[in-house]
């Protein structure tokens, strides 16, 4: 049952590739694999306790501010994990900048707490918290590994060949490209685990 | 499931979430406060270590700080154990990058020569104007061991003595003009060690807006 | 000078969608018009600017003299999200035309990053409120022009019979944003 919820947010109803939901970090932090897996875990970080607090809570708030209240709540995790890495990991901080205050207003993390954990029990609301992060970490690094291949022709930050890459894949055009032959790739794979 | 909404339980409600997150946060924030401002000191010391040799003082003690072009920038003082001047490190920008702002830690002794130069902020294009990060390219050590009285720093295309990075003119333009600026003010700021700087001033000045006057 | 160059760095040269990728959700869902598109661009511009606006004040006129910077993210998705429904309100009362044009658009509002994002952004680069106005204008603008050109491109993508199977849809939108990114990156460097 767990690992059905976990699998589900990582393959089926991947936010990246299936959902198309918090496209903006997506596209933004993925000039390195790095990168990509450091946005993910905060994301998921932020997805795991608001899922949390929200399923907790979610009985005693009325149904009017309901979303104004889910938006305080996972704001508050975002800043908590803003200060933690502005603190201790301070050079992941500078490279995703503004990006992690822009969780807030990420789709994937209000569209869980309101359409699983808000109706679903403590345990079970972390653990489709822990799925849907891992999906979204999971495609981020992915794109990240793709451009930075690409783009450096390194892995993660070892060049292979020492010469300048395509830099394309590592500006902005490049980004929009990679994702569009990941999400190709992506649903090739799906359709043949189907059949 | 979810309650009926009346006037006082949603204000209530709202009222509860805002303070209990407010309350939490206070608390992250003292937790982390320390460890973020000696973040803050550490990445101006590591800066100031690479650009000046070493050092006795804790030169983020000894700020001056100078409005020049429409900003404000720090001077980093280092002296040796005994409190003589070692050099300074000059925090300095221009904004005729390609992609806008580029900003530098410049390192010079106490002569005037300049001891090394580190990139700190830039948004120049990837695989062609980024190569005045002296991580990616060798273009910025031609400045080391250099005295910008004797050294001119434009590119050679406007008659200067800097090896400019090839198809990147307007970059390597960009990045003479920010050393330029720090050259003037360090000179300006050595004026307080060192009456002979007072006569370097002028020249120094132009050398700001000769940078980059050929556009 | 100084205001037209942030006028043209933030529309053309790092454009709010396509160089900073904020507002890539609504860049890509509300794209497949481009009836529908001018609506949201007009109510995203509106919005921008006035949640720039009353974001500047709060950072300059309660959270920094209280020294509580660390409320930014929560206090500035609180203004938007009640801007934006005052808006939504006033509209309705003052003028019913325009509301009829823009109204179902402002709800998605909330949610696009690139409000939130130009917020934080003009804060980050330290400008008065003058800048912040302009800067904040510019950014709308710049989104209502990405958001215009790819839905006119999007609609003749659909026309076009001859895209092959695996990239139809949101794989082909994807390519076309990429190539309108690389369109817009030619316009590096013209600020100078």
């Amino acid at each position: 049952m767990k690992i059905q919820i976990i699998l589900k947010g990582i393959f089926k109803e991947n936010p990246i590739f299936v959902l198309m939901l918090g496209m903006c970090p997506t596209l933004a932090t993925t000039s390195s694999a790095i990168n990509g897996f450091s946005m993910g875990l905060a994301t998921t970080f932020v997805l795991v306790l608001s899922n949390l607090t929200v399923s907790l809570i979610a009985k005693q708030i009325p149904d009017k501010v309901r979303i104004p209240s889910y938006v305080v709540i996972i704001a508050t995790f975002v800043t908590v994990i803003d200060l933690l890495m502005a603190g201790y990991l301070p050079d992941i901080h500078a490279t995703l900048g503004i990006f992690i205050p822009l969780i807030v207003v990420n789709c994937i993390v209000l569209a869980r707490a309101e359409s699983f954990a808000a109706k679903n029990g403590a345990s079970n609301s972390i653990v489709d918290g822990l799925g849907s992060g891992l999906g979204f970490t999971l495609a981020l690094s992915l794109l990240g590994f793709a451009r930075e291949l690409l783009g450096e022709y390194a892995i993660f930050g070892t060049k292979l060949i020492e010469t300048d890459g395509m830099v394309l894949f590592i500006l902005a055009p490049g980004a929009f490209i990679a994702l569009a032959y990941l999400t190709v790739l992506f649903n090739m794979i799906k359709k043949r685990l189907i059949k | 499931m979810a309650k009926v909404s009346s006037f006082k339980n949603m204000l209530l409600t709202l009222l509860a979430t805002t303070f209990i997150s407010s309350a939490l946060l206070a608390g992250v924030h003292q937790l982390t406060k320390k460890a973020i401002e000696k973040v803050e000191v550490e990445k101006i010391n590591a800066g100031i270590k690479k650009v000046l040799p070493e050092f006795a003082n804790n030169p983020s003690d000894n700020i001056s700080k100078k409005f020049v072009d429409g900003d404000t920038v720090a001077i980093y003082k280092a002296t040796d154990s005994e409190g003589k001047l070692i050099g300074l490190a000059v925090q300095t920008f221009t904004n005729k990058g390609y992609g806008g702002r580029i900003s530098l830690l410049v390192g010079f002794l106490a002569d005037g020569t300049i001891n090394n130069i580190d990139v700190i902020a830039h948004s120049e294009t990837p695989g062609l104007g980024d190569k005045i990060d002296p991580r990616k390219h060798p273009f910025s050590i031609q400045f080391q061991g250099k005295n910008p009285d004797t050294f001119k720093l434009q590119v050679r295309k406007d008659g200067g003595d800097v090896d400019a990075i090839s198809a990147t003119t307007v970059s390597s333009r960009a990045f003479c003009d920010a050393v330029a600026r720090a050259y003037k003010i360090f000179v300006e700021e050595m004026v307080k060690y060192n009456p002979n700087f007072a006569s370097k001033i002028q020249a120094a000045n132009d050398a700001v807006s000769g940078a980059t006057k050929i556009n | 000078m100084e205001y037209i160059q942030i006028l043209v760095s933030a529309i053309f040269v790092n454009n709010v969608v396509l160089s900073r990728f904020l507002g890539i959700c609504p860049f890509l869902g509300v794209s497949n018009r481009v009836s529908t598109s001018l609506g949201m661009g007009g109510a995203v511009i509106f919005v921008l600017t006035i949640a720039a606006i009353v974001c500047y004040l709060i950072q300059n006129f309660i959270l920094v003299p209280l020294q509580i910077k660390f409320m930014q993210t929560i206090s500035f998705i609180l203004v938007i999200a009640a801007l934006v429904q005052m808006v939504e309100i006033i509209l309705k009362k003052v003028s019913p035309s325009l509301y009829q044009a823009l109204g179902i658009f402002l709800p998605l509002i909330t949610t696009n990053c690139a409000v939130l994002g130009v917020a934080i952004l003009s804060i980050q680069k330290n400008y008065n409120l003058l800048q912040t106005t302009v800067f904040a204008l510019a950014s709308g603008l710049g989104f209502a022009l990405a958001l215009l050109l790819f839905a006119g491109l999007r609609e003749q993508l659909e026309l076009s019979s001859n895209i092959p199977k695996a990239l139809k849809g949101m794989p082909a939108a994807l390519l076309v944003a990429g190539l309108l990114a690389m369109a817009f990156m030619g316009f590096a460097g013209i600020v100078n």
